[in-house]
């Protein structure tokens, strides 16, 4: 059997993305129920990879595009097909995020784990009310404290960022060579101490990596 | 220019998103070089902005402050003669005091650019669709064991301490004492004889609240110290906790 068309029926099963050592236990994993014998050996993550190239030219006839998105592979519609597809949904999309949120957001994905007195040494304004906003969008999410005096609340993004944004992985981000570089600015040393952070938990999206 | 003594005059400005985005935009809007920024000018426009922004938006009034006294200072510090300018502590000899706030900036509008791009990435993601389905059979795709997070730990300690809940009835008062410090030893000599032990089972013969508490503390206080870890093979199997790679004993 056609290697491709057993991942091509997979992907459209599938309702998350799938990586390349997903896909390739997958491909093992049926073989053995349809006594298909596919090797792990031959089926390295560049191999793998090879396929979905291929299988990306045979899609070129077809309305479908495959995105590669947090960490894995998706089926998905091309673009230009979005008018009649969103004239079938009663879609009632939360809000773009806002320009401020956005700004944050950006701080946060290239400077990882990240406080607030950090983000707001960046900005120049007070963020707490936009890292709520974030949090509750699930796009970030409380990475633990950080080992200095105060002990602040330090943040990361969610697997759900990369799929908002349709971003592979964190390396996807734009110009993401010198932003994770760039020196930051010193947040001030507390000199009034914060008032306590509110550890919220992300609503939906939880994670299972 | 503004007549602020017409009554009920006013403007519609451009939101900024801080001082900085303001400062950005009046660099933009008199073709300044932000390597070579005119402070009085600027200056002088910023207060302009601030007027109105304290006005409408007492929010944020503050960062926007905090900006205009940088500006008021460097602007003081470029007015008086150089040899009666008093050194400034941390800098350099002769540095221009402008330099600390172009830094900023600079630094300030890489992010914003990079906040511009993710908003048409956004966008772009918007317009493409993916199959909606309901996943309508429990996947045993191989992801592996995964490892657990601070709220999956909070979430399976609410269920514990619903389950005591439960429990409590009437009951003799005595006086309890469990440290965190023999909490930490309990768990530790569990995981000597048992390779994992399940997150309920740390529970089971625990039956106060107080003692669940102390217990969930220094189960929290060990995986801040790295010595344990917490995993769940999918996601409505039961967390396990097990060993750190690296066990240091403090």
């Amino acid at each position: 059997m056609d290697s491709l068309k057993i991942i091509e029926a997979i992907l459209f099963a599938a309702n998350r993305p799938l990586s390349e050592e997903e896909i390739a236990a997958l491909l093992i994993r049926g073989g053995e129920t349809a006594g298909l014998l596919f090797e792990l050996e031959s089926l390295s993550a560049e191999v793998i990879r090879q396929m979905m190239l291929e299988y990306t030219k045979r899609l070129e006839e077809t309305s479908l595009q495959l995105v590669s998105v947090a960490g894995g592979y998706r089926l998905a519609t091309r673009e230009e097909f979005a008018p009649w597809i969103s004239a079938m949904f009663d879609e009632a999309k939360p809000p773009r995020l806002s320009s401020p949120a956005l700004e944050t957001l950006a701080v946060i994905a290239y400077r990882q784990p990240i406080s607030r007195a950090e983000i707001e040494a960046v900005r120049g304004v007070a963020v707490g009310g936009v890292l709520e906003t974030l949090v509750d969008r699930a796009v970030i999410r409380v990475a633990g404290r950080a080992d200095v005096p105060g002990r602040p609340l330090i943040y990361e993004t969610t697997p759900f960022f990369l799929e908002h944004f349709g971003l592979r992985d964190l390396n996807d981000l734009p110009n993401v060579e010198e932003l994770k570089r760039v020196k930051l600015p010193d947040p001030p040393i507390l000199e009034n101490p914060q008032q306590p952070e509110l550890l919220h938990e992300s609503s939906g999206h939880t994670q299972e990596n | 220019m503004l007549n602020a003594d017409l009554p009920g005059w006013r403007v519609s400005l451009p939101v900024f998103d801080g001082p900085l985005d303001l400062l950005l935009y009046l660099i933009k809007k008199e073709e300044m070089n932000i390597y070579d920024i005119e402070v009085g000018k600027i200056t002088q426009q910023y207060l302009l902005h601030l007027d109105m922004i304290t006005q409408t938006d007492l929010e944020m009034a503050g960062d926007f402050l905090v900006v205009a006294a940088t500006l008021l200072y460097i602007k003081s510090r470029t007015l008086l003669p150089e040899d009666q300018q008093l050194p400034e502590e941390e800098s350099e000899e002769g540095e221009d005091p402008r330099w600390e706030l172009i830094r900023q900036l600079v630094e300030y509008k890489k992010f914003k650019d990079a906040s511009f791009e993710l908003q048409l990435r956004e966008g772009r993601r918007e317009k493409i669709y993916y199959r909606e389905t309901e996943q309508q059979r429990p996947t045993i795709i191989p992801t592996g064991l995964g490892e657990v997070g601070v709220f999956d730990l909070v979430k399976a300690f609410q269920r514990i301490l619903d389950r005591a809940r439960e429990k409590e009835g009437f009951r003799e008062i005595y006086e309890e004492r469990y440290t965190v410090n023999d909490k930490i030893q309990y768990i530790l000599d569990r995981l000597d004889k048992e390779e994992t032990v399940l997150f309920t089972a740390l529970f089971n013969d625990v039956c106060s609240r107080p003692e669940i508490v102390v217990t969930f503390l220094a189960l929290l206080e060990l995986v801040r110290l790295k010595q344990i870890k917490a995993r769940q093979s999918d996601a409505f199997s039961e967390i396990e906790i097990y060993r750190g790679p690296t066990p240091t004993l403090v």
